[in-house]
């Protein structure tokens, strides 16, 4: 293996993969899978979505078994069985989604998840020293619904602390956290390596590995491909290795901006579903045709419920609180507003931008019968709809066996460029889409995106919900960040930093006093 | 455990028409094994029940009299099952569906004419579907359980017909017994070949099949009923309103079968008896699954279950299986089914020993 950086040793190996494979029906997940991770070595694992890193490192926790290949943990020979077995080798896990009650409090959630439980005076003495040693804030008497992202994943940290690990595995751990609270972060993961703990940091995102990692090993389609020493690579080295092929970027073409008005949104307030759901307040923003407008911020502020009622699928309050050019359509479903020119994709592919258990072709049906003809007299027309489907697929590249293939057969990036392409293929006046490129992997993200700039070159106004910065940056020419539910006031891509951007995400407007006090702490 | 399941990619086709005649043949097994538990010729009873119906052309008129009505109920459950419409009910809409239809011939002041009949089925569907429209109302606008309602509902249908048939309804010249007045001919469904049983509702059923299978398939309400089945986030944003599914599913499957209510009141029964409400409304539900939830596939659904009572009573005469026993065994059939229908979507699979299941991420909540 590549050399180490801070702490490396003569002994063996914290933990060593040699020639592990695994396969699913239909798909080979890892195959041949070797590399080693030194005591306080931090490990970036890298490769786009599919490559096989969730899986291996699930086999590494122990809630996946490895077909073939062996497991060597400080020198000997384990076969990990559960996530408890892993837990008590000293391997620990933050997942990328969380396992967290939302009613109970930092601490109930905490005294849940122990293998040992103990008395609860002695478990706060020991969360809190943990905090402190690593100078996590938390207030572990409050609600994980009162949280942001960035703390709740701090509970799962400490989670993993209480148990002094001597491998921490970190699972795509600052998808959703603020370029602040990434920093903080990479603190806390550098004092824990220096300390001798092992990270196993899973990732595709380049500069952060360039960042905070002392080695990487790069998979594509379930292989290693190469390994590397990121603080030598370049970020584009790094990609190229990822996939396996040059790297292409979205052009602009055309000026951005300077067009008419196409979609104005006025004060839109819309009350959030209880328990957990973010209200709307007073969300105001124009966007002109030829213009990409981002929306940027941490999931979870709101973006879901704004996506959901620009679509119509929640009517709001007053009908002009938005408007298509000078028509107001808050009052309309969203069959009336695709057909006045609003066509919108949400976040979520399965179950809400599409049907799974659908074949393409009727999943054309869902949107697109509204402006094309795709219905006659109540009835479907199939050829219709299969022609349509079959024009998706090929002007988006989307690769499948064809429009009678279900939905769910085919991979999250695949379906995105069907999705996207469904939408755009009816030339819409306005488009949203929110998390564009989510779970996508950079061949289709870069297609999605070159799609969108044309799409807004020929005179539509965009709408790009998003939590990727770097994505924003790219495509937006003014952007806003949204943050429990309000937006910022829109900011010129051309001259924003993203510390800025970080701040607003974090909940601080522009200067003014924090919304909420307890925001600030975890903001700076 | 050595064996896990573990989830299919696509669904097997095989497993798909397969699970069915499956789950046929273990209930076939498992009602063996119960009646002669039961000190029952279980040999026998299996015989009359499955085999006998179908070999001896003398019953296949009873099984399309017994088939019509739990066909054209399933179908109209099956569309609300698919939109993820839950009507348990179909008993009292069906029980409604013959007061209804039967309300109306008497109290048609005796005219008779070509025109009382097709009033009655109209007045039959319409009586199903206003007693569904009660839970649609309570579940559309109060988020009520159309679950717990339309069954509920049920036993108050079934309460409505046993005070019309022993109070104002009963035939005066019945010699007290609770009925009501014999249909007259004009009132009554045409028998189609003399001499059988072989009624108008036959048919019928079977177009309802059809047409109800081109509208699932082909129309832009039935893709909107199954997007609101599989998945109601999409059916919003594809803009379908849950509460006109709702609707739809409830009154439609009410409407189906108060129409098999009044077709058997004026069919078979010729009359209405406190012995009418015979279960064909629960049974129905089993024959919607058995058929996949797909008019053709209810049609021969309802012709197994057809089977299951014509056979039972067979059986009842040959060897003196009560009638609970029957129903023991068509339930064993829909609990079998399900069962096996796992298969379909998931397989087994062996596993090495020794492997706890995962435990950490106890209750997933996604920080979306």
């Amino acid at each position: 293996m590549e050399g180490i950086g801070s702490a490396p040793g003569e002994t063996a190996p914290r933990l060593e993969l040699r020639h592990v494979g695994k396969s699913f029906p239909g798909v080979r997940a890892n195959d041949d899978v070797s590399f080693a991770v030194a005591p306080g070595e931090i490990h970036a694992l890298l490769g786009e979505n599919g490559a096989g890193k969730s899986t291996l490192m699930k086999i590494v926790y122990g809630v996946q078994r490895a077909d073939e290949g062996a497991i060597l943990w400080e020198g000997r020979s384990v076969d990990i069985t559960s996530p408890k077995a892993a837990r008590k080798l000293g391997i620990g896990m933050v997942f990328q989604h969380f396992s967290l009650f939302d009613a109970l409090t930092v601490y109930e959630n905490i005294a849940v998840g122990m293998d040992d439980p103990m008395p609860r005076r002695a478990l706060e003495a020991r969360i809190e020293e943990v905090l402190s040693t690593y100078g996590l804030p938390l207030d572990i008497t409050r609600e994980v619904h009162t949280l942001s992202v960035g703390e709740r994943q701090r509970i799962e940290i400490v989670r993993c602390l209480m148990q002094q690990p001597r491998l921490l595995i970190m699972d795509e751990p600052t998808s959703v956290l603020t370029p602040q609270e990434v920093e903080k972060l990479f603190t806390t993961l550098r004092q824990l390596s220096a300390e001798g703990v092992s990270i196993l940091y899973i990732s595709h995102k380049l500069h952060e590995i360039k960042a905070l990692c002392h080695s990487a090993t790069i998979l594509r389609g379930g292989r290693v491909v190469g390994t590397c020493d990121p603080r030598v690579e370049t970020a584009k080295s790094m990609a190229e290795m990822m996939i396996g092929g040059e790297l292409r970027t979205a052009e602009r073409r055309g000026k951005a901006a300077g067009g008419e008005e196409r979609l104005i949104v006025e004060g839109l307030s819309v009350p959030g579903t209880p328990p957990f759901g973010i209200e709307l307040k007073a969300v105001s923003f124009t966007v002109h045709a030829g213009e990409v407008f981002g929306i940027a911020g941490v999931a979870g502020n709101g973006q879901n419920e704004l996506t959901r009622a620009l679509a119509g699928e929640v009517v709001a309050p007053r009908a002009e609180m938005i408007r298509l050019a000078r028509r107001p359509i808050g009052h309309q479903g969203p069959g009336e507003r695709r057909r006045a020119g609003l066509c919108v994709v949400p976040e979520e592919r399965n179950g809400h931008a599409a049907v799974p258990e659908f074949t393409l072709a009727e999943n054309t049906m869902l949107t697109a019968r509204y402006r094309r003809p795709l219905t006659r007299g109540g009835f479907m027309r199939l050829a219709a709809t299969r022609a349509f489907a079959e024009d998706v697929i090929r002007r988006f590249d989307v690769r499948t066996t064809g429009p009678e293939a279900l939905a769910r057969s085919l991979s999250g990036g695949n379906l995105q460029k069907f999705i996207v392409g469904r939408e755009m293929l009816q030339t819409p006046d306005v488009l949203v889409v929110s998390q564009p490129t989510w779970g996508v992997d950079a061949g289709a993200a870069s297609a999605i995106h070159q799609a969108l700039l044309d799409l807004a070159a020929n005179g539509a106004a965009i709408v790009v919900i998003s939590q990727d910065l770097d994505e924003l940056l790219a495509l937006a020419s003014r952007l806003v960040v949204m943050n429990d539910g309000r937006l910022s006031q829109a900011l010129d891509v051309a001259g924003v930093s993203v510390k800025d951007i970080g701040l607003l995400m974090g909940g601080v407007h522009g200067g003014d006093a924090p919304v909420h006090p307890h925001e600030v702490t975890h903001a700076v | 455990m050595p064996f896990k399941l573990e989830p299919r990619r696509e669904p097997n086709r095989t497993m798909l028409y397969a699970s069915p005649v499956i789950a046929v043949a273990l209930t076939a097994l498992a009602g063996l094994l119960f009646f002669a538990a039961l000190g029952y010729n279980g040999t026998l009873a299996i015989y009359d029940i499955l085999i006998l119906p179908v070999i001896d052309a003398t019953h296949w008129i009873d099984l399309g009299v017994k088939a019509a009505p739990l066909v054209t109920i399933a179908i109209g459950l099956a569309i609300g099952f698919r939109a993820n419409v839950w009507n348990i009910g179909a008993e009292g809409q069906y029980v409604m569906g013959a007061i209804a239809g039967t309300g109306v011939a008497l109290h048609a002041g005796g005219t008779e004419g070509a025109w009382a009949l097709p009033v009655m089925c109209l007045a039959g569907a319409l009586g199903g579907a206003l007693w569904a429209a009660i839970p649609a109302l309570l579940r559309a606008r109060l988020k009520v359980s159309e679950i717990l309602t339309s069954l509920m509902l049920s036993y108050v249908a079934i309460q409505v017909l046993y005070f019309l048939v022993r109070g104002p309804w009963r035939d005066p010249e019945g010699f007290n017994f609770p009925q009501t007045r014999s249909f007259t001919d004009v009132e009554s469904m045409p028998i189609l070949i003399d001499g059988t049983r072989l009624h108008l509702g036959i048919p019928i059923a079977v177009l309802i099949a059809m047409a109800v299978w081109v509208v699932m398939s082909r129309t832009l309400v039935g893709f909107e009923l199954r997007v609101s089945g599989l998945a109601p986030n999409a059916a919003r944003y594809a803009g379908f309103r849950e509460q006109r599914t709702v609707w739809l599913a409830l009154l439609v499957s009410g409407g189906l079968a108060g129409l098999a209510g009044i077709f058997e009141a004026a069919g078979p029964f010729g009359q209405i008896t406190p012995n009418f409400p015979t279960g064909y409304g629960f049974t129905a539900i089993v024959v919607a699954f058995l058929g996949r939830l797909n008019p053709l596939g209810i049609l021969i659904g309802g012709v197994v279950l057809a089977v299951s009572f014509v056979g039972g009573e067979l059986a009842e005469t040959s060897v003196g299986l009560p009638s609970a026993a029957i129903g023991l065994f068509q339930a064993t059939l829909l609990f079998l089914l399900l069962g096996v229908d796992m298969l379909v979507w998931y397989r087994i699979r062996r596993i090495a020993p020794a492997i706890a299941p995962s435990a950490a991420p106890a209750v997933v909540r996604s920080a979306s």
